[in-house]
């Protein structure tokens, strides 16, 4: 087992109260998995992904455990967390396009934080060509500017860089979320090549996009509100989903080569509910279709088969 | 870069015209009739007054056609003929700006360079260290808000006048002559000191501020969120926003030339110091508008020139401008 | 532009628009809630206030005329004249609070001239872009560049009559551009949000959607920038009154230094006449700043550091 989970609870500290972005989540990542987290805006995905790395702002870690490679990882200290960083569990992040200093030629940031994480740049120099080629970059963009590299060259340095110390955990979040069709199958592509060629050892790919997930991804991990809702390997979950939120999410999705004359494109009816004061019991009740009495009583995160987890009264 | 570099030497060019012509066209814009003015306000009795009427009419060329005047006023300024003074009569303007602009330059750019590194360094520092910002923080709002000219007078009656450290007017002592000799230089630091350190503390308040918010909007940048995420010390983090820091800070200096020149000039004059300042005081309390046209044109050159050069260090320090894409 | 306001700007760049679309009711009471628990504005705005309660009222607390003569001269404060006299028996009190009357006027006349040139030519090029921008950013580049205090010098020098409008006005005319860049680059960025393009398809023009879309999602930022440009405007009053080129026939607390220089008051140690108006315009000034970062922390809550 590489990555687990236990019941991690991240809120956020307002002035109106705590948000609680993430409110028990349990759950674990093989080694060598790819696995996709997908949900709405909202719904805690991002603040999963940060916090397994660092909490930012106004992230408080309030319960819980993550565990990788059998070790503890001390997400709530971002002292001592700063060991683990960029060798053991890296990111990259959204805003991937922007990493980059503006100041700095790409060589040069590179070597400084090799350099600064302790590892030698003139060693690491053949390996990082190495990976840059991989990518389609030759070995010149190290001494560019970053302004003179276009969003895709950008973003594949910032993948080339974040995976270079062989992590064992990969965080990518909302890597395709910018970028147009072609572009986000070649990324796409480019993490699974990665966990081929042993770069890193688990990904979790943070995003909205299911189908996107349905092509790269081993297991899917779907949130709502906070919660998990439903986890299986990525064939499953969309040819049988068994919560009735997964279920609405692949129905809203628009099909290729259906024209929609007849019918309108339908989404999920509702707002999810505000994470100051969430309800008790399931989160995605009041707009469920499928809801019973029994869902004002939270259902738990249960395993019906091997390697699927539902948390639903009725699917169970 | 030559592209970024020449547009800006377009708009110095542009600029530089504007104000010659502002410079030429004032005395003619302005209600009644110039020399008339000039001659009331010189009281001459009658026969004398005949007399400056035709002298300044030739001289201000108001005899000619309008375009003939302005051609002439640029072929003189061309030649570096900026007129004669009033008030020294038979003295040449260039040579009276000439015999002031050293003393303006040893206080300004001291001031400026000093207070800019300064000011840089312990707005950083302050926008990490929350101590130092509670107590650095207030004071460099007081010292930008504060008048430079009332700082100056405050230095002087306080330091000078009341505790005798430093001398209160001139730049040098009565008795000595500029010259190479130790005498010479130690009177003129003891003169300079005051108003030097008045117009170094004033503007030192304003690049703090400055660099302190930009550290911390730096601090914040998509960068900076990136390296810490990949467990870079805090010093190097620093590092890179200081880098991208100084890029505002830089064209700030620029725009901030125009107002340290003018707080120079008031400090020059609580000091009775003989730079471009008293000159200007000089010419305004004896209208001599000769004298003013001179400094004017020569202080707008000078903050072009400062402005220019300020450029020349920003397309340096940032890479995007060399490599043909706009700056800020 | 002053190094101050370059960097106090710099707490809000141009950078990224950080205001908020069209703000419900509930929204504008918290503003008004952080508003009352902020220490900074609280402070600048009191200082502010203060001295504009003593310019207002001041005049009815004394007899005396700024100008009037006939008092003793060179006398240090007493209960006679609470701020002393003059070297020439003039009263410091009834100086101090006409000046304060002068310093507040030219600031509030000339950051609105500011203010309105600066919204104008930042709206016009941010909001038409193309060829009306060059044009006004190169007449904002020229009028930035050119040393405000020598135009002034040489404007002020020809000038026969002098008044406290015109002075105001002066300085409004010159100290427009930063604003200008700023409104600019912030109408850049809203003019390509949505609810813009949705008021020019439904037909409004050009300045319609300005005044109604896009200024009031900046008010914040305009309110911002006219503190700064009323800040600025009695900084360089003050340098204008100093230099003698000031309204004659009004009294400023830049006149009552140059007065006090010219009549060596310092060498007299008489502090009573020199000390005030700088300190008062200093106050009023670093209270405005104050209260433009305080403003900025409520407005902005990314930058509320709790």
């Amino acid at each position: 087992m590489s990555l687990a989970v236990d019941d991690l609870r991240v809120y956020y500290r307002t002035l109106k109260g705590d948000v609680k972005a993430l409110d028990g989540v349990s759950f674990t990542v093989a080694d060598g998995e790819i696995m996709g987290l997908a949900g709405e805006s909202g719904c805690g995905k991002t603040t999963l992904g940060k916090s397994l790395i660092r909490l930012e702002g106004r992230m408080k870690h309030m319960g819980g455990t993550v565990s990788l490679e059998g070790e503890s990882l001390p997400i709530g200290d971002d002292r001592a967390m700063a060991k683990y960083r960029f060798k053991r569990v890296s990111i990259v992040p959204q805003y991937a396009m922007s990493a980059l200093s503006p100041t700095r030629r790409v060589g040069r940031l590179i070597a400084d934080l090799l350099e600064s994480r302790g590892a030698g740049f003139d060693e690491m120099r053949p390996e990082l060509v190495r990976r840059l080629s991989l990518v389609g970059l030759s070995e010149e963009v190290l001494e560019r500017y970053p302004i003179e590299l276009s969003g895709g060259m950008k973003q594949r340095v910032v993948m080339v860089l974040s995976t270079l110390l062989d992590p064992a955990l990969l965080i990518a979040d909302e890597l395709t979320s910018a970028l147009d069709v072609s572009t986000q199958k070649a990324v796409a592509e480019l993490l699974v090549e990665f966990r081929d060629r042993g770069f890193v050892k688990s990904t979790i790919v943070i995003t909205h996009d299911l189908s996107i997930l349905y092509q790269m991804a081993d297991t899917i991990l779907v949130m709502y509100a906070g919660k998990l809702v439903e986890k299986a390997p990525a064939d499953a979950i969309v040819e049988s989903p068994k919560h009735p939120y997964t279920q609405l999410l692949l129905a809203s999705l628009p099909e290729s080569g259906v024209r929609y004359e007849e019918e309108r494109l339908t989404g999920i009816p509702g707002r999810p509910p505000s994470l100051l004061s969430p309800p008790t019991g399931c989160r995605f009740r009041d707009r469920c279709p499928l809801a019973l009495e029994r869902c004002a009583e939270e259902p738990p995160f249960v395993e019906l088969e091997p390697g699927r987890h539902v948390a639903c009264w009725r699917a169970a | 870069m030559t592209r970024y570099l020449a547009r800006k030497f377009v708009l110095y060019l542009t600029t530089f015209f504007l104000a010659v012509t502002i410079n030429w066209a004032i005395p003619r814009l302005m209600p009644g009739d110039p020399v008339q003015g000039l001659i009331a306000r010189l009281r001459a009795d009658s026969t004398a007054s005949q007399q400056l009427e035709g002298y300044f009419t030739k001289s201000f060329g108001l005899d000619r056609p309008l375009w003939q005047q302005y051609l002439d006023f640029w072929r003189g300024l061309l030649h570096g003929d900026l007129g004669l003074s009033i008030t020294y009569v038979g003295t040449s303007v260039s040579d009276l700006i000439w015999a002031a602009v050293p003393y303006s330059l040893a206080l300004l750019v001291p001031a400026i360079v000093l207070s800019y590194i300064a000011g840089n360094r312990v707005g950083a520092l302050a926008a990490r260290r929350k101590v130092l910002d509670n107590t650095a923080l207030p004071i460099a709002y007081i010292l930008t808000a504060t008048p430079y000219m009332w700082l100056a007078i405050m230095l002087a009656y306080v330091l000078a006048f009341k505790w005798g450290l430093f001398p209160v007017s001139g730049a040098y002592d009565f008795s000595l002559q500029p010259e190479w000799s130790w005498a010479f230089v130690e009177s003129f630091l003891a003169h300079w000191f005051l108003p030097f350190l008045s117009l170094f503390l004033v503007s030192f308040g304003g690049w703090a501020i400055g660099m302190r918010n930009l550290i911390i909007y730096e601090l914040e940048a998509d960068y900076a969120n990136y390296m810490q995420s990949l467990g870079a010390p805090q010093g190097l983090v620093r590092r890179y926003a200081y880098r991208n820091a100084v890029l505002p800070q830089l064209s700030g200096l620029a725009l901030a030339l125009g107002a340290i020149v003018g707080g120079a000039l008031v400090t020059e004059i609580v000091f009775s110091y003989p730079g471009l300042g008293t000159l200007i005081i000089t010419a305004l309390q004896n209208r001599d508008y000769f004298l003013l046209q001179g400094l004017f044109l020569f202080i707008v050159i000078g903050v072009l020139v400062a402005n220019f050069l300020v450029d020349i260090a920003y397309v340096i320090v940032d890479p995007r401008t060399r490599t043909g894409i706009q700056g800020s | 532009m002053t190094t101050t306001e370059h960097a106090i700007e710099a707490l809000d760049p141009q950078r990224g628009v950080t205001t908020p679309v069209a703000t419900p009711p509930r929204r504008r009471n918290e503003t008004l809630y952080f508003a009352l628990r902020n220490r900074k504005l609280l402070i600048g705005l009191g200082v502010v206030l203060a001295f504009l309660v003593l310019a207002i009222v001041g005049p009815w607390l004394t007899d005396a005329e700024p100008f009037e003569f006939g008092f003793p001269t060179g006398e240090p404060p007493s209960r006679a004249h609470w701020l002393g006299t003059t070297a020439s028996g003039q009263d410091v009190f009834a100086q101090f609070v006409y000046g304060l009357r002068s310093s507040f006027v030219v600031g509030a006349l000339g950051g609105c001239v500011a203010a309105l040139i600066g919204m104008a030519v930042g709206f016009a090029a941010g909001y038409r872009g193309g060829v009306v921008d060059e044009l006004l950013s190169m007449l904002t580049n020229v009028v930035l560049v050119i040393p405000t205090l020598a135009v002034l010098i040489i404007v002020a020098a020809y000038l026969t009559v002098r008044g406290l409008v015109a002075e105001a006005l002066l300085i409004g005319l010159t100290s427009w551009p930063w604003a200008a860049r700023a409104i600019r680059a912030q109408t850049f960025s809203l003019a390509s949000r949505d609810f813009v393009s949705l008021a020019r398809l439904s037909g409004s023009r050009g300045w319609q959607v300005i005044v109604r879309e896009i200024a009031p999602n900046m008010s914040s930022y305009l309110f911002l920038t006219f503190i700064l440009l009323f800040g600025g405007a009695i900084l360089t009053a003050a340098t204008l009154d100093f230099l003698g080129l000031g309204p004659s026939n009004t009294m400023s607390l830049g006149l009552m230094m140059n007065t006090a220089v010219i009549s060596s008051a310092l060498q007299l140690g008489m502090w009573w006449w020199f000390v005030p108006p700088g300190l008062g315009i200093t106050a009023i000034v670093g209270g405005l700043y104050v209260m433009n970062v305080g403003l900025d922390e409520v407005f902005n809550p990314k930058l509320r550091r709790t």
